[in-house]
């Protein structure tokens, strides 16, 4: 075989390739949302789960993961912001324990998810006797979330041009003050984009959550918002079986008779959900850029 | 002494408040770095117990083809504390997954910077990003309802076990190794490319004996990257393993992964029992494995980087 | 103050080798008003010495052109005056400035470039409106009335050339303006401090032709009010704009006198060599 020859199989191959990996991309989305769409209704996304009958729905599980990304959110962001902040702003280069700190970070990242859960559940759920409950959850979603969220806030700040900075110094701003009102307004569409994808790995995560948020969705009294009422959606301490917790719970041990039927509807759900995520980080970033840069 | 010479020998507001900023931004550095090394402390210390409070040798531990901690052996007299079948199920998933993922993803990688640039950019890119952002239920499911009983319909039995579990921790994973191959073989600078084409190379001998072969570090990386990915995945593994702790017969009978074990076991016992402590000492070997992955990247660097 | 210049009396007809090393004006501190001056001044970037021996006075409301080819310690030399290199490297001597050493310890680094302002190489306005950027700075330290800094905005684009081509735009952002608006931003910013001195950092590199030239009468407008130490790799702008020029090499300054000294009878035979373009 002459090269022209080995060149044009291999570029074959490499088509080949890249078509069938968007092609198992596209069949596994179809696959899910064809399934699942048809059990959506508005009962079935607002309804309470049944364990041992037919027609149960996915309200509290939805309303769950929301309030438990949210609440792990505002927990991790301002830590991340201010870690990144370090990391980008103050940190010498070539300082020994700015290299630990960054190590540690990375090894952070790189924790199995199933390991955070494990150490929430030891400390918050044991230890400070928390209990399943929503803020051990949040917690545990923070340490998972915090080295993602900070190395993307690192890198939008990075993005910013030491001009910027330079031009803060130079007319006696301090450094604290320049990235407040200079660097950080002007990274605002990148980390928007950065957290947002971080919300969708974060509302996507159940590993993290089984043994912290934990896998029982005790009915919510929607009128009562008092957040020190167990019954309350609000309260931080009662349990809270996330969506992705519900599609793994009931694929392992469900035994209710619609099982397939409400494990494709919540598996929409959460497709749908992640994909809106994905879709509108980057659409809300360049949104804030145009606003930001507009004559 | 005039006004500004007073003024610029005081502290100002602008010191004052860099001062608080460094104090509160170290402070977040500090809690992560604390977070770290709390974790790494109360697993392992739990994980000990198993050695130190149950007398459990290590290498039983290691070693032993027995996990049924709740059961004594006949034949040694102690629980089945061996973790071998489980070491096992993970290391064969990872090292299976990584083995099928790594050629589609340096293919696609390759097609996305150097065969067709701008569908690259157009359609895997965002292909790549969604692979990465679905969820790992959504994999299991995906995987409970459409590999397993294609495996099933192949192989016979029931479908589960680590075959299963490759297959979806290789589609898990391929995202992972693919955009950091990506990076690396941007990285590539572009007079390599030139200087290849420029001497009569076709465009799959400059890939493959330029290009490839420049950006083999990065590429070892992403695939370590992707192992530990695949290594420290729970629920979708969970879900097509089988969870029977057996030493693994074959690929397509069920199995366990340390994950697996874990997720399955740990609210099922009781803290401080043996049986519990066991799964802690799973739970150590996770980590350790974690920390192992991260020094390999380190190594793979630096190795890259003197060449 | 030690004596530098070997040969004060003036050279009519260069004669290479009975030329100085080195020639450094002393400003007779009676006769001119110095607003800075640097004594013993190095830099060092780790156990690299980027410059040495710069003892320079610089006289107040007139231009200073500091030039030189890259590399040779030039813009070191600036943003060591204001301390922009602090973090980076290593700045040991004296910068007086008010009979104050702003090179020490006790000294407060924001304050003091308040009073000591810059204007770097790229225009580097911040991503908020165009009054925004002038006002800003002011409002983080002190209460300003609406009327005050609408006359500071005014007054200080006016100061700064660019009044007339935004003053119905003064929300637009700033990141929209022209290189050479930008630039004018910037300086219009920095005036509104109201500084004592003002560091330009090859200012107009970044500009077109036209632009420069106004850049250039902008400057020789504001030398009035204030003092003005720049950088530039434009010899002519040089010549043009500045009432003194220092003439660096390899990290050291070898020719400091009036421009049109510098420019018609150098001293020092490396001057010579640069001006007259043949160098190296």
């Amino acid at each position: 075989m002459n090269a022209k020859t080995a060149d044009k199989v291999a570029t074959g191959v490499i088509y080949a390739i890249a078509g069938s990996v968007a092609l198992v991309l596209f069949a596994m989305l179809a696959f899910i949302l064809v399934r699942g769409l048809p059990h959506l209704s508005w009962h079935f996304l607002t309804s309470a789960a049944r364990s041992f009958e037919a027609g149960g729905g996915i309200g509290i599980q939805l309303f769950n993961s929301f309030y438990l990304l949210i609440l792990a959110m505002l927990i991790s962001f301002p830590i991340a912001l201010g870690a990144a902040i370090y990391l980008n702003e103050y940190a010498k280069k070539n300082s020994l324990w700015v290299s630990i700190v960054r190590t540690s970070i990375e090894v952070m990242s790189s924790l199995p998810s199933v390991v955070v859960g494990l150490f929430g559940f030891l400390i918050f759920v044991v230890k400070f006797k928390l209990g399943f409950s929503i803020l051990s959850g949040a917690i545990a979603l923070t340490i998972f979330n915090l080295p993602i969220l900070t190395r993307s806030i690192e890198t939008s700040l990075s993005q910013i041009p030491n001009l910027q900075r330079e031009a803060g110094a130079a007319l006696g701003l301090s450094r604290f003050e320049t990235v407040i009102h200079i660097i950080l307004p002007a990274s605002v569409p990148s980390i928007v984009t950065g957290v947002v994808i971080s919300a969708g790995r974060v509302f996507g995560e159940a590993a993290a959550l089984i043994y912290t948020a934990g896998q029982s969705a005790p009915t919510l009294d929607f009128t009562d918002w008092n957040p020190f009422n167990m019954a309350s959606p609000l309260s931080p301490f009662r349990p809270a079986e996330t969506l992705a917790v519900h599609i793994w719970k009931i694929n392992s041990e469900g035994i209710m008779p619609d099982i397939s039927e409400v494990s494709a509807g919540a598996s929409a759900v959460l497709i749908i959900v992640v994909l809106l995520f994905n879709f509108s980080a980057r659409r809300l970033g360049q949104l804030l850029y145009k606003k930001l840069t507009k004559a | 002494m005039d006004l500004i010479t007073e003024k610029i020998k005081k502290t100002s507001l602008s010191t004052k408040q860099d001062r608080f900023g460094k104090a509160i931004s170290i402070l977040a550095l500090l809690f992560i770095a604390a977070i770290v090394v709390m974790i790494f402390a109360f697993v392992i210390t739990r994980g000990f117990a198993t050695f130190t409070s149950n007398k459990i040798n290590v290498f039983d531990f290691l070693f032993g083809t027995n996990w049924n901690p709740s059961v004594v052996d006949k034949k040694t007299g102690l629980p089945g504390v061996g973790a071998a079948p489980l070491i096992i199920g993970s290391l064969a998933v990872t090292f299976l997954a990584a083995l099928i993922a790594t050629p589609f993803a340096i293919g696609t990688a390759v097609f996305m910077t150097e065969v067709a640039k701008k569908r690259g950019a157009k359609i895997m890119q965002p292909v790549i990003e969604l692979l990465v952002g679905i969820p790992s239920v959504v994999y299991g499911v995906i995987g409970l309802t459409v590999v397993v009983p294609f495996v099933r319909s192949i192989f016979g039995g029931t479908g589960l076990g680590i075959l299963s579990g490759t297959i979806v921790l290789c589609v898990m994973i391929l995202p992972t190794i693919t955009s950091m191959t990506v990076d690396t073989l941007k990285a590539v600078p572009r007079h390599y490319r030139e200087s290849a084409l420029a001497i009569g190379a076709t465009r799959w001998q400059m890939i493959y004996k330029v290009i490839l072969r420049a950006a083999t570090p990065g590429i070892l990386t992403a695939i370590v990257f992707g192992m530990a990915r695949a290594f420290g995945e729970a629920l979708a593994v969970q879900m097509v393993i089988g969870n029977a702790a057996n030493m693994p017969e074959s690929l397509v009978s069920p199995s366990a992964t340390l994950t697996s074990v874990l997720t399955m076991g740990i609210g099922n016992t009781v803290m401080g029992s043996l049986q519990n402590n066991v799964l802690w000492s799973l739970a150590m070997i996770l980590l350790l494995m974690s920390l192992v992955f991260n020094i390999l990247i380190r190594w793979i660097g630096s190795k890259g980087e003197l060449k | 103050m030690t004596k530098k210049g070997q040969d004060l009396k003036p050279v009519s007809d260069f004669i290479p080798d009975k030329a100085p090393d080195r020639f450094i004006y002393q400003m007779n501190e009676d006769k001119h008003e110095v607003a800075l001056k640097t004594e013993g001044l190095q830099v060092r970037y780790g156990d690299k010495l980027a410059l040495s021996e710069g003892d320079l006075s610089f006289e107040r409301y007139k231009i200073t052109s500091l030039i030189g080819a890259s590399g040779s310690g030039k813009s070191t030399f600036l943003r060591s005056l204001n301390r922009m290199n602090d973090g980076v490297a290593n700045v040991s001597g004296k910068i007086i400035y008010r009979d104050l050493d702003i090179n020490s310890k006790d000294i407060d680094v924001y304050e003091m470039r308040r009073h000591i302002g810059m204007v770097f190489q790229r225009p580097n306005p911040f991503a908020k409106s165009i009054y925004e950027n002038i006002t800003f700075p002011l409002t983080r330290r002190g209460k300003y009335t609406k009327n005050q800094l609408d006359e500071i905005v005014e007054t200080t684009l006016k100061q700064a050339a660019l009044w007339d081509q935004v003053k119905d735009e003064l929300d637009k952002s700033a990141l929209a303006l022209s290189g050479g608006q930008a630039q004018r931003l910037v300086i219009a910013r920095a005036l509104a401090l109201k500084p004592d001195i003002l560091l330009l950092d090859e200012p107009s590199s970044a500009l077109d032709p036209i632009s420069s030239a106004q850049f250039e009468e902008t400057l020789l407008e504001l030398k009035k009010y204030y003092t003005i130490i720049i950088v530039t790799h434009n010899m002519q702008q040089a010549a043009r704009i500045s009432d003194y020029t220092a003439f660096f090499h390899q990290g050291k300054v070898i020719e400091y006198d009036l421009t049109r000294k510098i420019f018609t009878r150098p001293k020092v035979k490396l001057t010579n060599d640069y001006i007259s373009g043949n160098f190296g």
